[in-house]
């Protein structure tokens, strides 16, 4: 599972087509959707596949199929400074959080044993954090409008 | 692959794979991936410690790992929302200056 998010994640972002990387990229949700899955947390994961594989990731498929042209074959490859800065500042940040993450006590934990319900979850989000909830309400549907705002093509003007 | 470094560690290669993407890349879409994959790292660290360090500040009796996987909800639902802003720019930036190449937008540059 580590190696199918981790792996796919490397393809998202180094395939030749964007068509292959946007595969990638599902590929790497999935694999994060299987974790969830192994962490007991069967909801999150769930919602996972559906909004990022069912939503965004056909979404990015439908926009790299309105954009593309021939040139994208020809994806300007990043010189090698700007590659070997990257591969760099990467690795860096990996090993710190790695080190990080393997320098603690941490492992003692274990996993609890009542984890959470659909029933917590909604109590949560509707008792607890409602105020959070209407905020990302209004933040999704301002997004929405102004991505169909964005995106609205103007009738008068020809050519367009 | 049960203890909770083990998901710590998948989750800063994630992250790290996506500075590198941020780092290296100049399509769009490339960056939107890179920020996606970044944004999952975050939601795998927030679901690992909600199972293995859970809440214990409120009385309430509610499932303690509840609170990392309502973050992670809040958090899926700010990434579509981004990623459907960033698809909607792509795609005027595209129709504008029929390159999606972000070295060559420079219409906003000062």
């Amino acid at each position: 599972m580590m190696v199918l998010t981790v792996g796919s994640a490397i393809v998202a972002l180094e395939a030749k087509e964007i068509v292959y990387g946007a595969i990638g990229l599902a590929g790497s949700l999935f694999g994060v959707a299987a974790l969830f899955f192994l962490l007991d947390a069967p909801y999150v994961a769930v919602f996972q596949i559906a909004v990022y594989i069912g939503a965004v990731a056909v979404l990015i498929l439908f926009t790299v199929m309105l954009v593309r042209e021939e040139k994208w074959a020809k994806e300007a490859p990043a010189t090698s400074l700007t590659k070997m800065a990257g591969i760099i500042t990467g690795l860096a940040i990996t090993i710190a959080l790695a080190v990080a993450a393997v320098d603690t006590n941490l492992s003692q934990y274990t996993t609890i044993s009542n984890s959470a319900t659909f029933l917590d979850i909604g109590q949560l989000i509707s008792t607890g954090d409602a105020p959070v909830l209407l905020v990302l309400a209004l933040v999704l549907a301002a997004s929405v409008v102004g991505a169909l705002t964005l995106s609205r093509v103007d009738r008068e003007e020809p050519g367009r | 692959m049960n203890s909770l470094s083990d998901f710590m560690l998948v989750s800063a290669m994630l992250f790290g794979i996506g500075v590198y993407g941020l780092v290296t890349k100049r399509n769009a879409l490339r960056l939107l991936f890179a920020v996606e994959i970044m944004i999952n790292a975050a939601n795998l660290n927030f679901i690992a410690f909600g199972q293995y360090l859970p809440f214990e500040g409120s009385a309430q009796t509610l499932a303690p790992n509840a609170a990392g996987q309502t973050f992670v909800l809040f958090s899926i639902a700010l990434a579509a929302a981004e990623a459907a802003v960033i698809l909607a720019i792509v795609v005027v930036a595209y129709r504008l200056h029929k390159d999606v190449d972000v070295s060559e937008l420079k219409s906003l540059e000062g």
